[in-house]
This record gives C-alpha cells, structure tokens and sequence, in this order.
C-alpha cells in the first residue's frame, strides 16, 4: 500500500469555549419547536398482518403483481437478511426493534386504478395540501415535478406528460416495474446489493414503493423532479426504493422531503436510493429530512435507516448530494460515491440539525476507484439540547485512482453544553499519486457573539438563527433555490420559540 | 462643573450603580450624567470597571446590578434587553468588535439598521435602498465597498474593525455612543478617519462617552467632561486639562487613591 499525500488540518475556530457563556435556558427555549407535521390523515388503509416471513414477502409482490425476477430477488434479499445480525458499531444506542412487530404493507384504501388526480381520495389531497405539496392541476407546483409517496404506495405523480414529451420516466417504482420491466431488472440493487448491509436487505425484501427516474440520452430535464415521503400509520414501517438512471449526457435535479405524525412509538423507516450516472450525465440530489423526532423526552420518533448510493459509471459523470437533515429521532445515513468512470466527480454537502435527544450519525463515503476523480465533502454538524450529532465519512482511493483528489471540511457547532458533537474521517489510500485534503472545526455559539448582534438592535433568537444559517451558508448554496429557502425557513423553525 | 443648569433633559443618568460578575463586585456606585451635546471621556487604569461599565450600559447578561439605577431619557433601563437598549438609541463601540463567521456584514448592517428604523417608526429599508444608504456612510470611514462582502470583522485588521464600529454608529444613529477603547490598536491615519467619523455622526442632540486609555484621541475630539476611574468609582471629574494632567502624572497616584479611602 502506498502513501498517498495527506493533509490533515485540525483547526478550533477561534469562538471560545467557555462554559456556561450562552444563557442556557434562553437557548433551550428557543431551540423548542413544536413539530408542525405533526398530524394524522384519518383514512381508511389498507394493512396486512404484523410480522416478517416469507408468506408476508409472497404477498407484498402479489399484491403489486409483480415478474417472478422481482419476488426472486426480495426472497434472496430476505434470506441474505435473517443471516444477518443488526449492527450496532455506530453505538447509537436504541432499543433493538421488533421486526415482527411491524406492518410491512400498508396503503390507503381507494379506487384499484387510478386514471388521474379527480380520483384520488380528497383526504389524500387535501394532506399533500397541509404538507405544502398541492397536487392538483389548479394549484401544483409550477415548476416542480412531484411523486406524493404515502405509507407504502405512491399517490400520484404530476407533470408526467409535459416530462413524456421530452423522455423522461418520472413515475412510482411500482409502475416502473410494470411499464419499464427492462430497465429494473438492469439496474435494480446494482448499486447497492442486497447483501450490503442490514437494513439495505431488509429494504430489497421488502420494498413497497418510491420513485423511479430515467433520464434520456442528451436530455437536460426541464423542471427539477420531486418525491415527497408521508409516513402516517404508527405501527408500519416504511421502506421505499429509489432508483434514478442518467443516460450519456443527460442531467437531473431531483428533490426529496420528508414527514411524519407525532405517534409515541418509534417508526422504522429503511429506504434505498441508488443512482446511476453515465458518461458525462450529472444527477443532483437534495434531501430535506424531517421526519418526526420525538419528543424532548425522546419518546418517539422516526429510526432513518437508510443507505443511499451513487454510481459515476461513466467518463465525466457528476453525482451531487445535498441533505439538510433535522429530523428523525435517529438518522443513520451515508449517501456515497462510486467513481468508476475517469474524471467522474462526487460531491456531498450535508447540514445536521440534531436536538433534545436526537442522534444523528451521517457522513459519506467516495470511493476513488477510476483515475482523475475528484469529490467534495463539505458537512455542517449542529447540535443543541442533549443530542449527539457524529459526523462518518470514508474517503478511499483505489489502486487505479491515480491523480485523483479529495477535499473534505467537516465543521461543527454547538449549542448549549449538554451537546455533543464527533468526527470519524476515515482515509484508506493505496494510490501515492492521490491528494486528501481534510479540515475540521468546532465552534460554539458564544455569548459574546449574541451579545454583539443584540447590541445591535438584533433579537436573540433572530441572532441566534443568522449565527446558524451563517455556518451552513456553503451548503446552503448547493441547495436548490426553494430548496435553500425552505431549508433556512426550517433550520429557523427549529429553533425558534419564545424566548424568556 | 456638572452642576451647572441644563435647558434639556439628560440623556442618560449613571445613578450609584453597583455592579458584580459572578457575584465579584466590579461597580462600587459610579454616577454619571449625560446631556445632548456633551462628550465625556473615562480613562483609568486596566481594571479599574471601565470597560465593565459599558458593558452594562448596554445590558450585557454577565453582570448583574446589584444597586442604584441606570436611566435613558429618563426611563430607568435596568431590566431592558440589550437590543431593546440598541434599538432605542444607545449604541456601544466595542474594544474587541466580534467575528460572526458566515453572516454577511451587509446583511447584518442591514437587520441592525432596520430594527433600529422600526422602533423609530421608519420604513424599514430593502436590499437596494440600504445599498444605496450605506454606500453613504462608508465614505464617513473612508471604507471600501468590498467589506460589505465579507463576513462580520471576520478577518478585519484591527483598523478595519474599528472603522466598521463606526460604520455601524453612522448608520444607526444613537442617541448615545459609548466608544470603549475605539482608539487602541490605531495607527495615527486610522485614528484620524475614526475621529473625524465620530465628529460627522455626533452633533448637539447626541451624547458621547469614550473610553481611552490615552491623550491622542482627545487630541482628536476635544472632552467636555475626564473622569478617572479606579476600583469601581469614579474618583476625579474635570475639563480636558485633567486628560493632559493624567498624561503627565500617570495612573499610579489612582492607586494611592484606593487605598486611602
């Protein structure tokens, strides 16, 4: 193994330290949001029997009527996983979940087809609605393309025409199994096999719905792409699949939200999301998380479990990740990239908000293996109340890798002093002609920063919200523009309150 | 000599105030009063509450007030939070302004100017008109543009700090300034820009206390009123000349001063 140039930067930012410094009740205060998503759709479902085994995997594919290649592949999965055993190396430290004691199907009960949205059940709608997500043809997104993704089915997806026109397969995976059979058995678990890890093979058995992406050769996609995620039941878990595939040339924005009502239990929720990025194609995915977190109590909440990849397979190609994480009682969640193609390029930039009892272990990992690839990681940790907030990340450059560079910041800032805030880079080299940069920092917010913004007219929790949104201004501006914005917003929600 | 009759009212009254950090004494009953138009310097040894006092004229959350009573325009201010004092006039330069990394300057000058433009009942102003407002009084400082880019001091040499101190008076427009230490760390071009900005912003509606440890800036911006200022008290009051006297005799006789009483 060679050695590789590695520059390991380990700098305090120069905010001091010192305890006690912030008024901690007025942080506490102002860091107490109540989540507003908080609601319940009462609707009637349609659930099938708690447990896990082959009969309930049986039934999942039959119910979606899905080619024998698929049942096939979630019972291999579902054998892979019961050999499996949960991992627990991020010491996160929950209650081992009972996997025979969640719902692995649940759907709202309407109308078996569906032609358009006039026959989508108005509940359904009127959810989307409060969640911000109008669907209807009078008041949907303008320039946004939404997959709505309810429990376990999708509920509709809009602008499929205008994308039709143009190539674009932007529709429920489920769909895609039935109309675009070809390409799944292509591309499914390519990237992340279902032998990966544990909840990755909990997914490919069990996998109810997401979206599925397919962009053309040559084509630009004319409006960003959407997938909104609304857990609703408490005793189901939910595990959608994504799979996005960009062909030679093409690009794609694609956006993902989250949310979940408040229930007392905790609701798993394990998704997969591969992407696949040809020669010259660029897919960039932006993630805002907030799922439900529990209460201060830490009863409660979403376990985020995911596994989210990317595949550079071609020359050139770009796969981008931006995630605003703020939800989620636990998030454990590496979106990573594969640079195979020469020169291809992987980024990552992430913003954790963790509060209360929050834990959050997230990072990345980009794997160098073809030559000239370059990546990016930038990571903004923030933790107030009593969370813990870890930033794991693995850069790794492959033998063949040569000329290949890596630059990764990872920046913390604390809130209060009952936070905790980590950082695990992990740097594995076996190319010499390869350069990883890394630079971390920790800061807190200091009393004497809040005081000179306040001594300038400025109130607390105003202060405290710029502070922040100052610290994530370098992923902010990665993200989307009504992205950016609605990510501001949020951060702010979440630590606003009544201050005194 | 402050005893002489005011045609107004004062702008702000330092009463018999007792002041404590952790529970350390630091004010030992300062009294102070500031009417439109006058300039009072503080000056006094390292330690002697100085610093502390402004600190607590602008509510910092550090210091308790254990007596006597602080009033702005005759409201007593004791329990207002430190924006409410800013956004109604009293305006602290600090000694060590504070790096706020990621926040814009132009941003942050723009949110300070505004909370103090609605508490005056002043249209709050946009990006471009602010642009245009503030294009105005950088020429005060004599600063370039570029800074507006960068973030709060973050990176600004010592000079640049306090010419953004100043920048931020200009636009906020207080009532009363209270400037701590705004000349150290200046070379004597620097120090000529600030002072000449501070003449520009004051006028015979606004009152100004600097705090210095030195003669060169009252070179600059003549004093009404020198205390001297030792173990929490003001010890001495009297007319510029008292500056020149302190230059001369230094601060050990404020020693012997304690001491005795």
């Amino acid at each position: 193994m060679g050695v590789s140039f590695v520059k390991v930067y380990k700098a305090n930012c120069n905010e001091l330290f010192l305890d006690n410094m912030v008024n901690e009740n007025l942080v506490k205060d102002v860091v107490k949001e109540p989540y507003k998503y908080g609601f319940i759709t009462d609707i009637e479902t349609e659930k099938i029997a708690k447990g896990l085994n082959e009969d309930i995997i049986r039934l999942i594919s039959e119910k979606k009527e899905e080619p024998k290649y698929l049942l096939d592949f979630r019972l291999k999965a579902f054998k892979k996983w019961q050999k499996m055993e949960e991992p627990d190396w991020a010491g996160l430290g929950y209650k081992k979940i009972d996997y025979q004691d969640i719902i692995y199907y649940s759907a709202p009960k309407q109308k078996e087809k569906i032609s358009s949205l006039e026959e989508v059940d108005p509940k359904l709608l009127e959810t989307f609605d409060k969640l911000g997500i109008p669907l209807t043809e009078q008041k949907k997104l303008t320039n946004v393309a939404v997959d709505a993704v309810f429990d376990s089915v999708s509920i509709a997806t809009t602008f499929r025409e205008e994308l039709a026109e143009h190539g674009v397969i932007f529709c429920s995976i489920s769909e895609a199994v039935k109309n675009h059979s070809d390409l799944i058995e292509k591309y499914l678990g390519t990237v992340v096999p279902a032998s990966d890890n544990y909840f990755a093979a909990l997914n490919s058995a069990v996998f109810s719905d997401g979206s599925f992406v397919y962009i053309p050769k040559g084509v630009t996609c004319p409006m960003d792409l959407s997938s909104y995620f609304r857990i609703n039941s408490g005793d189901s878990g939910q595990f959608e699949r994504t799979l996005i595939i960009a062909e030679e040339s093409s690009s794609v924005s694609y956006l993902e939200g989250c949310t979940a009502p408040m229930f007392d239990t905790n609701t798993l929720h394990a998704a997969v999301v591969e992407l696949i990025a040809l020669d010259d194609a660029s897919i960039k995915y932006s993630t805002v998380q907030n799922w439900y977190a529990g209460d201060e109590a830490g009863v409660g909440g979403i376990f985020n479990f995911v596994t989210k990849r990317g595949k550079c397979l071609g020359k050139r190609s770009k796969i981008s990740w931006s995630q605003v994480e703020t939800g989620s009682a636990i998030t454990w969640k590496y979106p990573s990239c594969l640079l195979l193609g020469e020169e291809s390029v992987g980024e990552f930039y992430s913003v954790a908000l963790t509060n209360n009892l929050q834990k959050a272990d997230t990072g990345t990992k980009m794997i160098h293996i073809g030559p000239k690839t370059k990546s990016t990681i930038v990571s903004k940790g923030i933790s107030a109340g009593n969370s813990i907030n870890s930033y794991r990340g693995l850069v790794k450059m492959g033998t063949k890798a040569a000329g290949s560079r890596n630059y990764s910041q990872c920046d913390s800032m604390l809130i209060g002093d009952q936070a905790s805030a980590n950082t695990f880079p992990y740097i594995k080299s076996q190319q010499p002609n390869s350069e990883i940069e890394h630079e971390a920092s920790t800061c807190r917010i200091s009393e004497d920063q809040l005081f000179y913004l306040q001594s300038r007219g400025i109130e607390f929790e105003e202060a405290v919200s710029m502070m922040v949104s100052g610290f994530c201004r370098d992923v902010f501006n990665q993200l989307p523009m009504e992205f950016a914005a609605e990510a501001d917003k949020l951060l702010a929600l979440k630590l606003e309150g009544s201050v005194g | 000599m402050q005893s002489k009759m005011k045609e107004s009212d004062p702008i702000l009254q330092v009463e018999n105030l007792f002041a404590s950090t952790d529970n350390l004494p630091i004010l030992k009953g300062v009294s102070l009063t500031v009417y439109p138009g006058e300039i009072h310097a503080i000056m006094g040894r390292n330690g002697c509450g100085k610093s502390t006092l402004s600190k607590i004229i602008a509510g910092h959350p550090s210091y308790n007030i254990t007596n006597g009573d602080l009033k702005f325009l005759g409201q007593n201010i004791n329990s207002l939070e430190p924006e409410e004092r800013a956004q109604s006039g009293i305006f602290l330069g600090f000694q060590y302004p504070i790096e706020i990394p990621g926040v814009s300057n132009l941003e942050f000058l723009r949110v300070s100017t505004n909370a103090r433009r609605k508490f005056l009942n002043q249209e709050e102003l946009d990006t471009f008109d602010f642009e245009e407002l503030v294009k105005e009084k950088l020429e005060l400082v004599k600063m370039d543009q570029a800074f507006l880019s960068r973030s709060v001091n973050q990176g600004f040499s010592g000079g640049e700090k306090k010419r953004n101190e100043i920048l931020q008076m200009a636009l906020l427009e207080p009532k009363i300034a209270i400037l701590d230490e705004t000349d150290s760390g200046l070379d004597i071009d620097a120090l000529r820009i600030v002072a000449s900005g501070i003449k520009k912003i004051s006028n015979s509606r606004t009152g100004i206390i600097l705090i210095t440890h030195y003669q060169r800036l009252l070179d600059e911006i003549e004093p009404n009123f020198v205390h001297v200022m030792a173990d929490g008290q003001i010890i001495k009051t009297g007319g510029s000349d008292l500056a020149l006297e302190l230059e001369k005799k230094g601060y050990e006789w404020t020693d012997n001063f304690v001491k005795e009483t």
